[in-house]
C-alpha cells in the first residue's frame, strides 16, 4: 500500500505530465525516498496507482541505476569509478573503504548503516577523487578523509 | 577578453538572485525577444549567429529550432533542457546550472517562445543535488516576477517550467532517449526520423537543447550576431567552457574563446603536467572522443579542427593521459563504463562493449594474446556509426581505436610481459 504521503508526492509529479504513466520514474524515486528501495509490492502498488502494467513498471525499475530494487543500509556510499577519478587514485580509497567495513561493491554491512556502490562519473572531475554518501558531494578524497568522513554517518 | 557566460559566476558559485542578476542586465534578452520580436526573429537570429550545440555533436541550434512547424493549427509544444551530464570528465554544465541558474531559464524562455512551446523541461542528472535546489529556487523566484507562467510580461506569451531530476544512466543523455525517459520509460534512444522537432515528447515537437547552448540565447538576442561571432578565434562564434582533468598542476575549467589551443588550455590555464609527470594524450571532450597526442597540441579547440585531428570537440572537457596511468587501464576503465551504460536495445552494443572490456581486462592482468589485438580492431569497426542503432558504441569506440593505434606498443608489452608494466 502507497501512504498518504507518498499518494500526495506523486500526484504533485503527475501533475507536470500531460498523463499519469509519465511519472513512473518520479515514483519510484518518491517511494523509495520513504522507505530506502523499492520493492515487488511498491512495484505493483505504483503500476495500480498510475495505471501501467506491474512489467513495465519493474522494466523501468530494474533500468535505472539510482532505483534499488534490493534494501540498502541506512547510509548509502557511492564511490565514483570514473576515468579522471581512476587517474586520481579511487581505486586504492576502494579498497580502503572495503577493508574498513568488510563489504565489497554492493554489499550492506550487517548493522546496516552502510552499502557501498560504484558510481559514474559524478561531474567532479577537477576534484577528483570523489564520492557521494547519500545526497553530499566529497572531493580531494584520501585515505584519511574518507575514513573521517563516512565516521559522520550513523 | 569577454566571458559572457561565467561573468555573473563567483569563486564560490553563490549565485545570483533575480533581482541581482536583473540589475546586472540579466533578462533584458527576454524583454527584448518576447516584446520586440517576433518568434521566427528569434530563431532566424540564432541560425544567423551559427551557435552550434554544446552538448557535444555541434549541431546548429538555429537549424534544429526551424525544423518545429509553426503553422496556427498547434497543440502542444516542448523545449527541453538537457542538463543530465554524465559524459566521463565532464563537469561544465554543472558549473553553470549552479553558477547562474538565471541564464539559463532566460535562454530557455527565449527558445521556448522561439518554437511556441508552452512546457519546458529541465532534464536533470540526479546527482546534481546542489544544482536541483538552486534551480528550484531560481525558477519560484522567475514565476513570481511574472517571467514565467501565464501571459509572461504582458506580451501574452504562456510558459510553464518544470525539473525533472532522472534516475542516473548515461544513456538519457541520447536526446530520444531522454525523451523516453521523461516519459516514463526505459530511455532506449528511438528511430530517427520522425526527428523531436516534429514527433518528441509525447508525440508532440520538441527542441532538445544542452545547458551551455541554452545558456548563450539571450546574451545572442542583446548583442546581436556579429558580437557572438566576434568572441571566437575561429569561423564558429562563442566563447565555450573548457576544463582538464587528471594529473595537471591546475585542473579546473574555463571560459575561452572556441579556437584557444590545446596547449594553452593544458599549459597556462591548467599549468601544465604536475611534477614528474610526463604528457602521453588526451580525450578532448570526454569520454567518448579519440585521443589527441603531442603532435595535436597546437590544434584550436573548434568542432571543424579538432575532427580535422581524427577526433572530436565533444563537450570540451579533457582528460590527460600522463606517463604514470596505465593507458590500457585507462581504456578498460572508460570501455567498462561504456558497457555498463549501454541501453541494452541493439545487438552489437549490448554484445560487442562487454567484449571489448573483457579482452582489456584480459589484457590488463597478464592474460592477452595478439589476437585480441584484432578482435578489439574488429570490435572498432562492427561498433562504427551505421551498425548501431545510436551513437552510444560508436563513441565508446573512438577513444579505443586510436588509444590502439598510439599505445600499440604498451598493448604489446602487456602481452609479451604477461602483465601491467605499470604494476610492480
Amino acid at each position: 500500500m502507497l501512504s498518504e504521503e507518498e499518494k500526495k508526492e506523486i500526484l504533485k509529479e503527475v501533475k507536470q505530465y500531460p498523463y499519469p504513466s509519465a511519472a513512473c520514474i518520479d515514483a519510484l524515486k518518491i517511494v523509495q525516498g520513504h522507505r530506502g528501495w523499492v520493492s515487488d509490492e511498491a512495484v505493483k502498488d505504483i503500476a495500480q496507482f498510475l495505471d501501467i502494467s506491474n512489467e513495465d513498471v519493474d522494466g523501468v525499475a530494474t533500468f535505472y541505476s539510482r532505483i534499488y530494487r534490493k534494501p540498502v543500509g541506512r547510509n548509502v556510499i557511492l564511490l565514483c569509478d570514473g576515468v579522471s577519478c581512476m587517474i586520481l587514485g579511487y581505486e586504492s580509497i576502494y579498497e580502503h573503504i572495503s577493508k574498513k567495513l568488510q563489504i565489497s561493491y554492493g554489499q550492506t554491512t550487517p548493522d546496516n548503516r552502510y552499502t557501498l556502490l560504484p558510481i559514474s562519473c559524478l561531474g567532479d572531475c577537477d576534484h577528483a577523487p570523489s564520492m557521494m554518501i547519500n545526497n553530499d558531494h566529497y572531493n580531494h578524497l584520501t585515505l584519511e578523509t574518507a575514513d573521517n568522513i563516512i565516521d559522520n554517518y550513523k | 577578453m569577454e566571458k559572457p557566460l561565467t561573468q555573473h559566476i563567483n569563486s564560490l558559485s553563490i549565485p545570483l538572485t533575480l533581482k541581482e542578476y536583473q540589475k546586472v542586465g540579466g533578462y533584458a534578452g527576454v524583454r527584448k525577444a518576447l516584446k520586440e520580436m517576433t518568434p521566427g526573429e528569434v530563431t532566424g537570429m540564432v541560425k544567423a549567429s551559427n551557435l552550434l550545440g554544446r552538448g557535444g555533436a555541434g549541431f546548429p541550434t538555429g537549424t534544429k529550432w526551424s525544423l518545429v512547424p509553426m503553422d496556427q493549427d498547434q497543440g502542444a509544444k516542448y523545449l527541453v533542457c538537457n542538463a543530465d551530464e554524465m559524459e566521463p570528465g565532464t563537469f561544465k554544465d554543472r558549473y553553470l546550472l549552479e553558477g547562474n541558474p538565471h541564464q539559463l531559464i532566460a535562454g530557455m524562455i527565449i527558445a521556448a517562445y522561439a518554437i511556441q512551446a508552452g512546457t519546458a523541461y529541465i532534464f536533470l542528472r540526479w546527482a546534481y543535488k546542489k544544482a536541483e535546489a538552486i534551480l528550484r529556487d531560481a525558477i519560484a523566484e522567475a514565476y513570481e516576477a511574472g517571467l514565467l507562467g501565464k501571459n509572461i510580461l504582458g506580451t501574452g506569451y504562456d510558459l510553464e517550467m518544470n525539473i525533472h531530476s532522472s534516475a542516473g544512466r548515461y544513456i538519457c543523455g541520447e536526446e530520444t532517449a531522454l525523451l523516453n525517459s521523461l516519459e516514463g520509460k526505459r530511455a532506449t534512444p528511438r528511430t530517427k526520423p520522425p526527428f523531436p522537432a516534429i514527433s518528441g515528447l509525447f508525440g508532440r515537437p520538441t527542441v532538445v537543447n544542452n545547458v551551455e547552448t541554452l545558456c548563450w540565447i539571450s546574451h545572442i538576442v542583446e548583442n546581436g550576431t556579429d558580437w557572438f561571432k566576434g568572441l571566437s578565434l575561429t569561423e564558429t562564434g562563442g566563447t565555450k567552457l573548457f576544463g582538464v582533468s587528471g594529473k595537471v598542476k591546475r585542473p579546473g575549467l574555463w571560459e575561452l574563446p572556441l579556437g584557444t589551443t590545446v596547449r594553452e588550455i593544458l599549459e597556462e590555464h591548467a599549468g601544465g603536467m604536475l611534477e614528474g609527470h610526463g604528457f602521453r594524450g588526451l580525450l578532448p571532450g570526454g569520454a567518448s572522443t579519440d585521443f589527441l597526442i603531442e603532435e595535436h597540441l597546437d590544434i584550436e579547440m573548434d568542432f571543424q579542427t579538432v575532427a580535422k585531428a581524427g577526433s572530436r570537440m565533444g563537450t570540451g572537457t579533457m582528460i590527460i593521459l600522463d606517463d604514470k596511468t596505465c593507458p590500457v587501464a585507462f581504456l578498460h576503465n572508460i570501455e567498462r563504463f561504456f558497457a555498463l551504460e549501454s541501453c541494452g536495445f541493439c545487438t552489437p552494443c549490448r554484445e560487442g562493449l562487454p567484449w571489448v572490456e573483457k579482452i582489456l581486462l584480459a589484457i590488463e592482468s597478464g592474460n592477452g594474446r595478439m589476437e585480441h589485438l584484432d578482435i578489439l580492431r574488429f570490435q572498432t569497426k562492427y561498433l562504427a556509426p551505421g551498425n548501431t542503432f545510436c551513437a552510444h558504441a560508436p563513441g565508446a569506440a573512438e577513444p579505443l581505436q586510436s588509444g590502439l593505434n598510439y599505445f600499440h606498443d604498451d598493448f604489446v608489452s602487456h602481452i609479451n610481459k604477461k602483465k601491467c608494466p605499470w604494476k610492480s
